[in-house]
């Protein structure tokens, strides 16, 4: 398996990673290096083994149904580079 | 049989399927422990869990499992004792994580079926696809600034169960009785509120074309539609437009639409490239969720009567008409009212059951709910209490008053809010069984109206309704009817 840079360019702009055109040439062969070397575990015949989920025996830990966090509005929006009346304030998303 | 639409060209086909998004009724967030009520200032109930701050790990809430598990019974589905939570990854300003923590391939709840009723008395089986658990996004206001959006993250976080139909819906109709029958489940299994205002419960409206007997045509997918009539509406308007589109010559465009309720048709939504590329993979920060058979079993035994069961016991044991038990059924809060007066009457009369099953339902169906629809409240905000209702019924029963007494007493009590007793006792309304009192009246009438007298015995029985009407008016209506033929009857024939 390996990515061409159009793929690249394409991942880049799902995840909001701006790529100029020179990195994304060095990218792609990055990129295509990490896929060939992952591409050895393919050589193991894993028919029938179960995904592994955890290195740990371990279980989804639960939790009650209890209100037991939030009520902190000022740390919360601490970081918004804007706020307004409690809210956090972006730039307008529709027309 | 298959209902068909006319083009220009011929016969089309619809094709139905909904995605329902119903919130899940708990304390506290999927995730978090941040509270989940409704209409709390902005952001006063966001955790860093819910608001995505680094670091911040999710833990599942064990209720809203347990929620899940409820419904997919509710809808007779299998239940999956090991599913899997997957990242879907989009960006958009009330969605802090930049994922959306959902189910993908592995849902919680899998394959079932639900029964729709439809106007004409017949059912239909519609298949549901699965059922999966995921977290709400929060709330973007676009109108309360010229150039902001503002967010509210209050909702980010709270359980969504997702609800897949299968393509098996072919009518508006089919639409709105499956959307119907999915919300009443899920109001009688106590999982979501189903209350559309305050966006508990939306759907996602999937409808394509084609002739009969043909492959799937493109469908389209209308978003967030919030009431039943909508879904309908929906629908409706998209098998119009795409069969003029097709009958053109154009081509249906696989996209997402918005339903515009001041027109009622749906127009497309301003198309976001690639957004619907979500790479979906298994989310790291959660192993998959387990459970044994047991603890299914467990939630079984204790799930509360549905509106199927319910319906069939109102027509087994209580005689009452499949119609009229599938009424009294479609809201659990009027079943809740019709069973609690049932059984207020049974103990206040002494009568059973299934001897009172029928007149309580006429009653709530027939003078209740005519009642609250002049007043445009809900059977929760009756005016009338079951106490009350019981009350005026069993002065019924025991034939203090006549029936049509009794929709006289309970106007009144609509009114001025008293118990029955004190009207009929302040009006005088008793009904007078008094045989002596009725008996003398009686001849008193004949005795006024010897021509007529005279005339009934010549042949003319029609006039037996008069001498009737005689007597009830001279009680005001009050005069037993039963007592007044058994009296009158013999009097005129001999």
């Amino acid at each position: 398996m390996s990515v061409d840079k159009e793929t690249v360019a394409k991942i880049a702009n799902l995840a909001r990673i701006e790529v100029s055109e020179e990195e994304l040439e060095s990218t792609v062969g990055e990129l295509n290096n990490i896929l060939d070397w992952v591409e050895q575990l393919s050589e193991v015949n894993t028919d029938g083994v179960a995904a592994m989920t955890s290195v740990v025996a371990a279980d989804l830990p639960w939790r009650e149904d209890k209100v037991t966090d939030g009520g902190y509005r000022e740390k919360v929006l601490k970081n918004a580079p804007q706020a307004e009346h409690g809210f956090f304030a972006v730039p307008k998303v529709i027309e | 049989m298959t209902k068909l639409y006319q083009g220009a060209t011929g016969d089309w086909e619809a094709v139905i399927g909904l995605e329902i998004h119903a919130q899940v009724i708990s304390e506290s967030k999927l995730f978090s422990g941040a509270s989940t009520a409704f209409g709390a200032d902005p952001n006063t109930q966001v955790s860093f869990v819910c608001a995505a701050m680094p670091g911040m790990l999710p833990v599942i809430n064990e209720e809203c499992v347990r929620q899940a598990v409820r419904t997919g019974l509710a809808m007779g589905c299998k239940i999956n004792l090991r599913s899997i939570f997957d990242r879907k990854n989009y960006f958009y300003a009330d969605l802090p994580q930049g994922y959306q923590i959902s189910q993908f391939k592995d849902p919680i709840v899998g394959e079932g079926h639900v029964r729709i009723d439809l106007e004409d008395g017949s059912t239909k089986d519609i298949g549901v696809e699965r059922l999966h658990l995921e977290q709400d996004a929060g709330k973007s206001m676009h109108d309360q600034h010229p150039t902001m959006t503002y967010v509210d993250l209050n909702r980010s976080g709270v359980a969504l169960m997702e609800i897949v139909s299968k393509p098996d819906m072919r009518t508006p109709e089919e639409a709105g009785a499956y959307f119907r029958k999915i919300r009443s489940l899920v109001r009688y299994a106590g999982t979501c509120d189903g209350n559309m205002d305050q966006g508990s419960m939306r759907a996602d409206v999937n409808v394509s074309v084609r002739r009969p007997g043909e492959p799937l045509g493109t469908r389209t997918e209308t978003k967030n539609v919030n009431s039943i009539r909508y879904v309908m509406m929906v629908v409706e308007s998209e098998i119009r437009r795409q069969i003029d589109v097709l009958e053109d010559g154009g081509k249906i465009d696989q996209e997402t639409r918005l339903f515009d309720v001041a027109t009622g048709t749906t127009r497309t939504m301003r198309s976001k490239e690639e957004a619907h590329d979500y790479r979906y993979f298994p989310d790291p920060d959660l192993l998959p969720l387990e459970f044994s058979q047991e603890f299914v079993d467990e939630l079984a035994k204790d799930m509360p009567e549905l509106a199927d069961a319910k319906k069939d016991r109102f027509v087994a044991a209580l005689h009452i008409s499949p119609y009229n038990a599938g009424v009294l059924v479609a809201e659990k809060e009027s079943a809740d009212y019709f069973e609690a007066l049932l059984a207020a009457t049974v103990t206040k009369s002494g009568k059973p059951l299934s001897e009172l099953g029928t007149l309580v339902a006429n009653w709530v169906i027939g003078d209740l709910f005519g009642a609250l629809k002049k007043l445009g409240v809900g059977i929760t905000k009756s005016p009338v209490s079951i106490d009350h209702a019981s009350e005026l019924l069993c002065l019924q029963i025991d034939g203090t008053i006549s029936g049509r007494i009794a929709k006289e007493v309970f106007e009144n009590m609509l009114e001025s809010g008293k118990s029955p007793e004190a009207i009929v006792e302040e009006k005088g309304l008793k009904q007078v069984s008094d045989t002596g009192e009725i008996e003398a009246m009686i001849d008193e009438i004949l005795a006024a109206n010897a021509d007529k007298v005279a005339e009934y015995r010549g042949g003319k029985d029609k006039l037996y309704g008069f001498f009737v009407g005689q007597v009830m008016k001279q009680t005001g209506g009050k005069a037993n009817p039963q007592v007044v033929n058994q009296l009158l009857r013999p009097k005129l024939d001999g």
